[in-house]
């Protein structure tokens, strides 16, 4: 069990960050006066929240099945790594959705929204959230109507493959919802699933590390800068330590 | 109503590396100083724990170190004939926010720029004829020459600790250092970085086809360095989460490393943050101002009164702040008339990607600043008669990390975005590939400007700044030249495939590109082409100083941070010596 210091402000800060947020960014913006010493407090940083498995917090269960069957595509399972499902990535996703990634917080989101030139960037008035509710609906729509009452998970693997290319391309059209920009969403954050630090619930046992050889969040390479062309000898750590460094049971 | 604060001597709106500069300079001269900042105060014991600061996702991915466009930001357009739409999250520059500013996130690189780049106007003129200059380039001289900036270059370097190797001291020659660099006075105040295997195979490849490669100067230091406030800086470790992240270990140059730990100490010295600055006052004469009003956290408004203002801001927010504030005439690219705006920069930055058989470059060993460089081909270090272009920039093996994101798109070209191929050409080329930079200079046009947004506004209600920008063809033209010699140094390391990304046009503002946006309130000897003069004074309100890169005229084919430190220490410098004794115009108009 990870004990805290139970100091006020760590309580209120938690208390502020909601438990399905997967990151702190509540950030505390009172003004402040400094002068004389350089301020420090114990414990006044703000490390990640762990992700537990558990139930979805921003999915349906028709909705999780759905992402982890599509994420399951875009990085499939082979004999040495998982896919995006087993490394966690509908999990990633499902948890970054219900925190403030999912309601855009932070971003530019006054009107006018206006239709951009190819070079003026992203205008959606969506959020990640809406924009994932809205497309797995018309997803949904669209394949029982194509497949006759099926959902995407019963689908075989290659028609999931030849509606996803097809979403990626514009050839498949799903009801009001732009399939391409739909799936360079979903695709770029099952990526950032898999990659990231496994704190955030995706990436899960670090496989993608193990994966392509990167050793994780370690801070010291002071040892290895000079040993040129020589594989790096140790296993990739993650922020949250690894499973080996912790009691089983 | 604004509660009225009790006089200052000198208010500094920002406090990131300009701001934290200034401040120690003039507490230090015995001036009663307050910095307002409209972020959070940060620090590196509290904020950037190595234990969890190694986070991609949370300061790659998510800017969590950044300005929120949901608090400012600005709005785009490539030219006139288009309506300007606002940023709605930042991807091709990032702001910083917060005390340390940009100072935390950055890179660390810690170049001069050319003796040639700051009279380039009359240097082009007097090598190529006036004829050869376009007549859209607005391209002017900086009214100092490197001779005036080098011991402020050599002042910030000795602050900041940066490592590297002296190629011309005193007009002599160094081996192994930048042989085209301007005269130092002394060596760097650290050596070199220790280089991964990259880098050291790219130089070897540079150094065959007859280049001059150099270590890149870095403020990610190879030794510990005390520096000249007294601070203790540690040796980066080579972790490569260095730029867009926090320095978990004293170890890359910053103020919270190295400025505000002495600063904070001087009694003469207050910072107050998140507060934003909305305004410059000015006096009913509309010539002298008299402070700046802020709005706190909670929404309440306070005047800070003070007999000299320093605009500290990044570039951008220091032209709007200007515009704001009613400080000298707004530029109109139509009538070519006004100056606030005028000579708005970037940089044009182009890559090469090289993935290599049987070759492991552990590119997660690294710093922000890391890797070998060559000048051979920056500013008019070669003949530009026959190009169809001026400019240029170094060219560098430089890659700062391996974080998985980022380097999961080294793939071979025709690799689909999804799926086994996919997974399979990461896993088979993230140890051995690597990109490279060609770091282009970016001159200035009479079209590319900066102006106050007609529609969109920030959440005081105050216009959006509105960045009107494109690429020109003289830039595009030196990219495509700077990525094909690049490929051929790649080709003779030995790549299996390369792949050339030379700067192309229009300028997109989703894709990463350098935050070295630069000008819009440019010095100069003219009030009639320049905001301040070359004490960075303003020619309208001599009690208010500009300082940052919204000074440059143009930009140079480097990093911006080293002069724009440098010409902070130049301010300072004035400030302290010539402006206090005898306030008013330190340049007659």
């Amino acid at each position: 069990m990870t004990t805290y210091p139970s100091a006020n402000g760590v309580s209120r800060r938690a208390l502020l960050a909601g438990t399905a947020a997967a990151l702190i960014w509540t950030t505390v913006s009172r003004a402040r006066t400094v002068t004389g010493k350089l301020p420090w407090e114990a414990n006044a940083g703000e490390p990640p929240q762990l992700v537990h498995p558990g139930p979805w917090v921003f999915f349906s269960p028709e909705e999780g099945a759905s992402i982890e069957a599509i994420v399951d595509r875009l990085i499939p399972p082979d004999a040495q790594f998982a896919g995006g499902k087993d490394a966690g990535c509908a999990v990633f996703i499902d948890t970054q959705l219900a925190g403030p990634y999912g309601s855009s917080e932070g971003l530019y989101m006054r009107p006018p929204f206006l239709a951009p030139t190819p070079q003026q960037g992203d205008q959606n008035p969506n959020t990640p959230a809406q924009q994932y509710q809205r497309g797995l609906a018309a997803l949904d729509a669209y394949v029982k109507k194509a497949f006759v009452g099926k959902t995407f998970r019963e689908l075989t693997e290659e028609q999931q493959d030849t509606l996803l290319k097809g979403l990626e391309t514009g050839r498949v059209q799903i009801d009001g919802v732009n399939g391409s920009v739909f799936f360079a969403l979903v695709l770029k954050d099952t990526k950032e699933g898999f990659f990231s630090d496994p704190v955030y619930g995706g990436n899960r046992d670090m496989v993608s590390w193990r994966m392509i050889g990167f050793p994780g969040a370690r801070y010291d390479y002071s040892d290895w800068i000079s040993r040129h062309n020589e594989r790096y000898p140790l296993p990739p750590v993650s922020i949250g330590g690894r499973v080996d460094w912790t009691r089983k049971g | 109503m604004a509660r009225k604060l009790p006089a200052k001597d000198v208010v500094i709106i920002g406090l990131g590396w300009t701001g934290s500069i200034l401040a120690k300079e003039l507490t230090d001269a015995g001036l009663q100083v307050v910095a307002v900042e409209r972020g959070p105060w940060r620090d590196t014991a509290t904020d950037f724990s190595t234990a969890y600061v190694q986070d991609e996702l949370r300061y790659r991915i998510r800017h969590d170190l950044f300005l929120r466009p949901a608090q400012d930001t600005l709005t785009f357009r490539n030219n006139a004939r288009q309506t300007a739409l606002p940023m709605r999250s930042f991807s091709s520059f990032m702001l910083g926010n917060g005390v340390g500013g940009a100072g935390i996130h950055w890179n660390a690189e810690s170049f001069r720029f050319l003796e040639s780049d700051f009279v380039l106007r009359s240097h082009l003129t007097e090598r190529y004829g006036a004829k050869m200059i376009p007549e859209n380039m607005t391209i002017q001289d900086w009214g100092i020459t490197y001779a005036d900036l080098e011991p402020y270059y050599t002042k910030f370097e000795c602050m900041a600790g940066t490592s590297g190797t002296a190629g011309n001291i005193k007009g002599t020659k160094q081996p192994g250092g930048n042989p085209f660099e301007g005269p130092r006075s002394a060596p760097y105040p650290t050596p070199a970085q220790a280089q991964p295997y990259g880098p050291a195979l790219w130089a070897k490849a540079a150094k065959e086809l007859g280049y001059s490669p150099f270590p890149q100067p870095s403020g990610n230091l190879s030794q510990a360095y005390t520096n000249t406030y007294g601070i203790e800086m540690g040796p980066c470790t080579y972790c490569g989460f260095c730029e867009w992240f926090g320095c978990g270990n004293y170890s890359k140059s910053s103020p919270q490393v190295c400025i505000l730990p002495a600063l904070v100490r001087s009694q003469n010295f207050v910072v107050q943050t998140n507060c934003e600055v909305t305004r410059v006052n000015l006096d009913n004469t509309g010539k002298k101002a008299t402070g700046v009003t802020y709005v706190d956290a909670s929404g309440e408004e306070w005047e800070q009164p003070a007999d000299i203002v320093l605009v500290c801001a990044f570039m951008m927010f220091n032209v709007r702040m200007l515009l704001n504030s009613g400080i000298g005439k707004a530029y109109d690219p139509v009538t070519n008339d006004g100056v606030v705006g005028r000579n708005f920069s970037y940089q044009t930055w182009s890559t090469v990607t090289g993935l290599f058989d049987n070759q492991n470059f552990n590119p997660f060993v690294s710093s922000g600043a890391i890797g070998y460089c060559i000048d051979d081909f920056n500013g008019d270090n070669f003949d530009h008669s026959k190009l169809g272009f001026f400019g240029g920039g170094y060219l560098g093996a430089n890659m700062t990390n391996g974080r998985p994101l980022q380097a999961s798109a080294r793939v071979p070209k025709g690799t689909p975005n999804w799926g086994a191929a996919w997974k399979k050409a990461v896993a088979d080329n993230y140890l051995s590939s690597y990109e490279f930079n060609q770091h282009g200079s970016c001159y200035s046009y009479r079209t590319n400007h900066l102006d106050l947004d007609p529609t969109y506004k920030d959440r005081f209600g105050r216009p959006l700044m509105r960045m009107n920008f494109d690429f020109d063809q003289n830039e595009l033209r030196m990219a495509g030249y700077l990525t094909d010699r690049m490929a051929e140094i790649v080709q003779k390391m030995g790549a299996r495939e390369i792949q050339k990304y030379p700067r192309t046009g229009p300028y997109n503002v989703s894709q990463y590109q350098t935050s070295h946006t630069c000008g819009g309130a440019v010095m100069g000897t003219d009030p009639k082409t320049s905001v301040v003069n070359k004490y960075l004074q303003s020619w309208d309100v001599p009690n208010v100083f500009v300082v940052g890169a919204s000074a440059f005229p143009q930009n140079a084919g480097y990093n911006p941070t080293g002069t724009v430190g440098a010409l902070a220490y130049w301010a300072a410098d004035a400030i302290r010596t010539q402006y206090i004794r005898n306030p008013g115009p330190l340049v007659p108009v």
